[in-house]
Order: structure tokens, then C-alpha cells, then sequence
């Protein structure tokens, strides 16, 4: 805790953080509500999929980090301590940024291949009828020679 | 413990060519040895709860459905109505609570009023156990009533729009109506007990719409992994929840027992616990994000 700060200052903030966290929590959930048709059924771009969905995504993200900075800077006092200690804490998440990006788009992957080969296990293969003599190549000749 | 406590009793014998050396008594970045491996601990923490939630997302990113969290989480203790997300926000509130007595008592400490220690300290250890209670209720909830288990989940969702039909592939009526259903519908498969084992109800879609236009298939489960991602997580969280009163308890019948009160260094002890509780809500703002409102 800061030196400068009175008890009394020191109290507020206490108060003002469970104001603040409480508010954000509520609007959080009644937004989530709205936006998947509890409040108006008619209302549901929170999970039509698209771009509604994108941007409430967003919003309940952005509401969260702000609510993390708020606890790590007031509540833990990460505020009051000096910037290297704020620096070695914070900048190893950073590396978190990407490890979202990569795995994200790994798991898009792992979805269209299992995609894939449920559609070939389902394709239904006319086998051509055998005419003339044998080609002699199982796989067309190009490939097989590379 | 007791090198927590800051001497600069040595600096005195101090060689002139030791100036540069750290012999215990300075602290790097000002902050005192404990506090500064509380920080790191719970740094390598975060990345083990990212590491979970990451799990959770890229998962969820390779199914074509996954169950709707404000379907799935909508019981609330001793009401049969359906209130979506309302029990959780609940919880959410128990620890915003909780966090806030327990800056409380680190405040007590700075001014080493044992009384206010202790006293803040008890509410918190209050709010971590009722917690702890709503999670038991959420998790006997999910796994008694709705069979949701590691490996089975009774949640889905329609991939397209249907119409019910009975196994003969006759539409279902209700109130002399077919039953339809829509793409993105939520659906629950309640199960019976038979022959001791658990076997969840049949029902078969008509697709009228998408890939499936005109097969009937079986309703079948949701994605398998949604189960065991919860659990986990969930429960590597209650499981911070939990050891995190056990270390409460103790430090609050140690600060009872004026232990801290002798260190004479504004509670500190009480100022790592707080470290760690408050690292507990922040990892649940994320878990509440990801399982309940994305």
C-alpha cells in the first residue's frame, strides 16, 4: 500500500472496488442474457455465429481485462510496487498473446480435418468398370514418376 | 520464516568492496523475499490456469457445436425454475465479496490492529467456504441430475432444423403439433438407471435443413471432451479455493496467537495470503468468462 494514502483513502478504494467489480459483474450478465434472447427473444445476436457474436465476444473480454487490472493494480497493490517487479510480472503474459493465437488456430484445424474424414467416410465411391487391358498403375502415372 | 523479517542490523560490518553484493538485507524491487516468490508463484500459476482455459478454447474451436453455457447452468438451489447464469453470478459476488475483506485485513495489518486482522479474516475464510458449498452444489447438480460426466455429456445442440420423430421414424405430436426443432436449439438427454448402469434416453431428428436434409439420426451426445474441460478446470480452481482457507485458517489463528504481532512488520504474513486469495477471484473472472459467458 502507498504511504501517502490516509486509512480513510484507503477504505474508499476498498468500497469503490466492490462497487466497480459488482457493476461490471451485473452489466456482464444482463448483457449476456440480452444478448442471447432471454430478455427479448428476438435478440440474439450473442450467438448468431457472424459478426454479432465477434463483437460480444469482445465486450465480455474487454470487461474481464478490466476487471483483472483493477483487482492486480488495487487489490494486490501491484500499483504501489516499483516498475521492475510490475515489469517481470506482467511481461512474461505477453507470451500468452501468441500461445492464444497458435492454439486457436490449431483447434480450426483439428475441426476441418475431422471434417474431412467424416466426409470421405461417408462418400459413396462408384468403382469404374474395368475395360480394356490393365493400365498397369494403381495411382496415376505422373505422380508415380515422380 | 524469520528472514522475512528486514534486518539491516549487518550493514554496518559491510566491507567497502561488498557494497555491490546482496547479503539479505536489501530487497530487490522493494519488496520483501516472500512477497516477491508469491508474485512469481502465482505467475507460473496464471500460466497453468491459461494453459487449461487455452485447452478449453482451442477444443471448443474444433467442434462444430458445443453446449450453451446460459442452457447448461441455469439451477438455482431450491427454486425448479430456469434461471440461466443467475447461481453463478451468485458465486461471482461471494468472492468479489470475499476479496474485499480480505483488503480489509491487509489494511488491519499495515496499522497491526490485531482485533481487525482477525475479524476480516474470518469473513473471508466465511465467503472462500461458501464458495466452495455452491461449487458442491453446481458440480452434484451437473453430475446427479444431469449425468454429465468425464467422458458424457448429455448437452448438444441441433446442427440444423428438424422435426422429432419416434424410432419407427412417426413424428413425435405434442398437443397434436410435431415437435420441431431449430438450428443452434439447446438439448438435454435425461437419463434413467438400467441394470445399475446409466443409460441415457433415445430420440431421433428428421432434418428438414443443411447437410442432413431428410435422414433421420439419432440425438446423440454433445461434445465428449465438455465434461472433463469443466471438471478440471473448475475444480483446479476450487481446489486453489480450498487450500487457499486451509492457509487463511491458519495464518488467522496464528495472527489469534500474536505471532505476527511480535514480527513487528505490518502483518506481512496476512500480505502474501492476500496475494494468493486475490489471485483466486482474478482466476475466476476468466473462468466465469470462458465456461459461462462466452
Amino acid at each position: 500500500m502507498s504511504a501517502h494514502q490516509s486509512y480513510e483513502d484507503q477504505k474508499k478504494l476498498v468500497f469503490y472496488g466492490l462497487k466497480l467489480l459488482g457493476i461490471i459483474t451485473i452489466v456482464e450478465v444482463v448483457f449476456a442474457l440480452f444478448a442471447k434472447g432471454h430478455i427479448i427473444p428476438s435478440v440474439t445476436f450473442g450467438k448468431d455465429g457472424g459478426f454479432g457474436q465477434a463483437l460480444y465476444m469482445l465486450a465480455m473480454i474487454g470487461a474481464s481485462l478490466y476487471k483483472a487490472y483493477f483487482i492486480v493494480f488495487f487489490f494486490m497493490h501491484m500499483a504501489g510496487e516499483v516498475r521492475g517487479l510490475v515489469m517481470t510480472v506482467l511481461l512474461p503474459m505477453t507470451l500468452l498473446i501468441w500461445a492464444i493465437i497458435a492454439f486457436f488456430h490449431e483447434g480450426g484445424r483439428w475441426g476441418a480435418a475431422r471434417q474431412g474424414i467424416k466426409q470421405k467416410n461417408e462418400e459413396v465411391v462408384q468403382p469404374i468398370p474395368a475395360a480394356g487391358k490393365p493400365t498397369g498403375y494403381l495411382i496415376p502415372g505422373a505422380i508415380y514418376r515422380g | 520464516m524469520a528472514e522475512t523479517t528486514v534486518s539491516h542490523a549487518h550493514e554496518t560490518h559491510e566491507h567497502e568492496s561488498d557494497e555491490q553484493l546482496w547479503d539479505g538485507g536489501k530487497e530487490p524491487l522493494k519488496a520483501s523475499y516472500g512477497k516477491l516468490m508469491m508474485w512469481y508463484f502465482l505467475v507460473s500459476d496464471a500460466f497453468t490456469f491459461a494453459g487449461f482455459l487455452i485447452a478449453y478454447g482451442a477444443i471448443r474451436f474444433s467442434m462444430p457445436t458445443w453446449p450453451e453455457p446460459d442452457f447448461v447452468f441455469a439451477s438455482f438451489p431450491f427454486v425448479q425454475a430456469h434461471w440461466p447464469l443467475v447461481f453463478v453470478t451468485f458465486m461471482t459476488f461471494v468472492l468479489i465479496f470475499s476479496s474485499v475483506t480480505m483488503v480489509r485485513a491487509v489494511q488491519e495489518g499495515h496499522r497491526e490492529n490485531k482485533r481487525g486482522v482477525v475479524f476480516w479474516m474470518f469473513l473471508t475464510i466465511l465467503g472462500g467456504a461458501t464458495f466452495l458449498g455452491c461449487q458442491a452444489y453446481e458440480w452434484t447438480i451437473l453430475i446427479k441430475h444431469e449425468n454429465v460426466t468425464l467422458d458424457r455429456n448429455p448437452f448438444g445442440r441441433f446442427v440444423a432444423d428438424g422435426v422429432m420423430v419416434d424410432v419407427n421414424g412417426k413424428e413425435v405430436l405434442e398437443n397434436g403439433a410435431p415437435v420441431t426443432v431449430k438450428k443452434d436449439d439447446s438439448y438435454l438427454l435425461h437419463g434413467h438407471e438400467q441394470d445399475g448402469k446409466m443409460q441415457l434416453e433415445e430420440k431421433y431428428v428428421r432434418y428438414t435443413a443443411g447437410n442432413y436434409a431428410g435422414q433421420t439420426l439419432k440425438v446423440g451426445e454433445g461434445p465428449k471432451a465438455f465434461g472433463a474441460l469443466f471438471f478440471f478446470i473448475t475444480g483446479f480452481h476450487g481446489f486453489h479455493v480450498f487450500s487457499g482457507v486451509v492457509f487463511l485458517a491458519i495464518i488467522m489463528l496464528n495472527a489469534m496467537g500474536g505471532l505476527y504481532a511480535a514480527r513487528k512488520n505490518g502483518y506481512e504474513m496476512v500480505e502474501k495470503i492476500g496475494l494468493y486469495w486475490h489471485f483466486v477471484d482474478l482466476v475466476w473472472v476468466f473462468v466465469f468468462l470462458v465456461f459461462y459467458l462466452l
